[in-house]
């Protein structure tokens, strides 16, 4: 678990987030701001009472290579956003579309990190990855390929030390840390991150957050993370998007986190803009979208 | 090695073995004996206890075919039906020998001779009888796993399905095999009709009963595990796009696997249980025959005789159980 550890792929550049002088750049920057368009989603969800409009009209651009969290209390919503946008839910009104193209079904393309690591218990670590690579690069790479491109997911999260193990045998840290690699590996045009580290004690979840940031500065991924951690939040986004209250929860606020990479959180803790960002995602979380039962 | 002999111990069920592995290589004796005072001592006593009340008690009882007999006439009773089975061996060996010898003669004096070859018609011993049980309860027991388990998937998968048949489930259920056997009897003999049957009718009579009984668990057990997966499992398969087929091949079944083993397990022990009383009402062969004999044959042994079998079929019972126990905990995933 040697964060310098070797995690050198392309480095990306990460041109959406830089000002761009060119002309030219921007409309190529006009495309890419629209990579992922979560447009007026609504949803209801059927109950005796009739339906209950969980969401209403979410609407949300994602840049290419943009990291963004969702953050609100419980129950309002963030999970259903981010099911929707995995497929795994159908919206009632509106809908998702991806590089252009609509997306309403469940696809490697959108991978997802659950909160519960879902790995497969009766598959060893290295099952459980290649059970999603065999099946998203079937007739794409041959099998040495496949081998080595779980391998060299697996090395992205220092997990290399425990192909053969099972679920059961490593920590719940490792066990997230494998979710990550698993969908890492399906080469996602969006990862989407369902309170990864909720479940995890602060020093592993401090762990995995740094490994995640060293992650993205190499591959430059679309993420989308749901948090319930304003310093987690604050410290890996982008764009930190608040939700309001359900039922028909919204996005309510949009915050963009200017902070400079790579961000290391010591330092941080005591950087004036850090936390203020911090206050701002805290004031509107326990001020204006105060829970009220 | 030691660790790996304590993990084989304890996965096969044999954890007072533990303590013992635990002791020949020193590892705090104290405890060690303490251990294994719980485990192996206290059962030894309780049985110890046991003997003695059933042999005092059983002195006190008199019946019909004599005194009830004690732990005593009970193993010498074994003992003659072991011997008796080795009697009707030799007796089978003989027979054969005898008639290979006839028919080498026949030949010789002419080539062309047709020549016969008999089985042996002697009486089932009592261990035949437990083979034959054995091999009943295994057919009827895996018939009904082949029904159940499939089915007990589609019902995991499908609600609706569950909900349709759920009612036919609960009265199915608990209906007793005895009450099936005629119906059972009635079917085979009027559907199961062919000059060069390939099993005897009685044993297609008393497996299919034990299929009728052991159904259940299995099914509900499956259905019950299918439905209860983790939804982020099935999830994990939608988001890497499996098919149906494999969806159900790869997450669904190693998933309920746990289940549907308690499921087989509860099966096999009713379905033990239910062969005794079939064999013994429907005079089919097998060591519920084997009581019945005994009973109607009404000699001072009999009673000794049936005991006998009564600790057999306990036995058998249990090696049943703790085989689909380590089977279900090697399968077992948490």
């Amino acid at each position: 678990m040697t964060p310098s550890a070797q995690v050198s792929v392309l480095n990306a550049p990460t041109s959406t987030k830089q000002p761009q002088d060119e002309p030219q750049a921007e409309a190529r920057d006009l495309a890419a701001e629209n990579y992922l368009d979560i447009s007026h989603i609504s949803i209801d969800f059927p109950t005796k009472s009739g339906p209950f409009r969980a969401l209403d009209k979410v609407n949300l651009k994602i840049a290419k290579g943009e990291f963004i969290s969702l953050i609100g209390h419980s129950g309002c919503g963030k999970s259903t956003v981010l099911n929707i946008v995995a497929g795994l839910y159908k919206a009632t009104e509106g809908g998702v579309v991806l590089e252009g193209k609509e997306v309403d079904e469940p696809g490697p393309d959108r991978a997802v990190v659950f909160q519960n690591h879902s790995l497969l218990p009766w598959l060893t670590v290295y099952q459980n990855v290649e059970i999603a690579v065999k099946q998203t690069f079937k007739g794409i790479k041959s099998k040495s390929e496949m081998d080595e491109w779980i391998r060299h997911n697996l090395e992205l999260v220092h997990m290399s030390h425990a192909l053969d193990k099972r679920p059961a045998e490593i920590s719940g840290g490792m066990k997230q840390r494998v979710g990550i690699a698993r969908a890492l590996a399906m080469q996602p045009k969006v990862l989407l991150m369902d309170e990864p580290f909720g479940a995890l004690d602060a020093l592993t979840r401090a762990h995995l957050q740094d490994s995640l940031m060293e992650i993205q500065a190499d591959l430059n991924n679309t993420v989308i993370m749901i948090t319930h951690d304003v310093d987690e939040a604050v410290l890996l986004s982008d764009r930190i998007v608040m939700m309001t209250n359900g039922p028909e929860a919204t996005v309510g606020e949009v915050l963009k986190v200017g902070l400079e990479r790579p961000r290391n959180r010591v330092e941080l803790a005591d950087n004036k803009e850090y936390n203020h960002y911090r206050h701002e995602v805290l004031s509107y979380l326990y001020e204006k979208q105060r829970k009220t039962n | 090695m030691k660790n790996k002999l304590i993990r084989l111990l304890e996965t096969a069920g044999f954890s007072w073995g533990v303590p013992i592995v635990k002791l020949v290589s020193g590892d705090n004796p104290k405890a060690q004996v303490n251990d294994i005072f719980h485990l192996l001592g206290l059962p030894f006593i309780a049985i110890l206890i046991f003997l003695v009340l059933w042999g005092t008690l059983a002195t006190q009882v008199k019946t019909s075919l004599g005194q009830l007999p004690g732990p005593g006439q009970v193993w010498e009773q074994s003992r003659t039906l072991y011997a008796e089975h080795k009697e009707e061996r030799l007796k089978e060996d003989a027979f054969y020998e005898r008639q290979e010898k006839r028919n080498e003669k026949k030949l010789q004096k002419n080539p062309d001779a047709t020549v016969k070859t008999r089985p042996y018609t002697g009486k089932a011993t009592f261990f035949d009888q437990v083979f034959t049980s054995i091999y009943t309860v295994f057919t009827g027991f895996f018939l009904a796993s082949i029904i159940a388990v499939p089915l007990g998937i589609a019902c995991g998968l499908s609600e609706k399905l569950y909900t349709a048949i759920g009612p036919l489930i609960q009265i199915f259920k608990p209906v007793s095999p005895l009450a099936w056997l005629p119906i059972v009897t009635m079917v085979v003999s009027a559907v199961y009709v062919s000059d060069d049957p390939m099993f005897d009718k009685s044993f297609v009579n008393s497996a299919i009963t034990v299929t009728l009984c052991s159904l259940w668990p299995t099914l509900i057990n499956t259905a019950m595990g299918v439905s209860s997966i983790d939804k982020d499992l099935i999830n994990v398969g939608r988001v890497i796009r499996l098919n149906w087929t494999a969806q159900v091949l790869k997450i669904a079944l190693p998933a309920s696997l746990p289940h549907i083993f308690t499921g087989l397990r509860i099966s096999l022990g009713i379905g033990w249980m239910v062969l005794i009383a079939a064999e013994m009402l429907a005079q089919n062969p097998g060591l519920g025959k084997f009581v019945w004999d005994e009973f109607q044959n009404g000699s001072s042994n009999s009673l000794g005789r049936i005991m006998v079998a009564v600790f057999t079929i306990g036995l058998i019972g249990f090696i049943l159980d703790w085989m689909m126990l380590t089977l279900q905990k090697l399968v077992s995933h948490d």
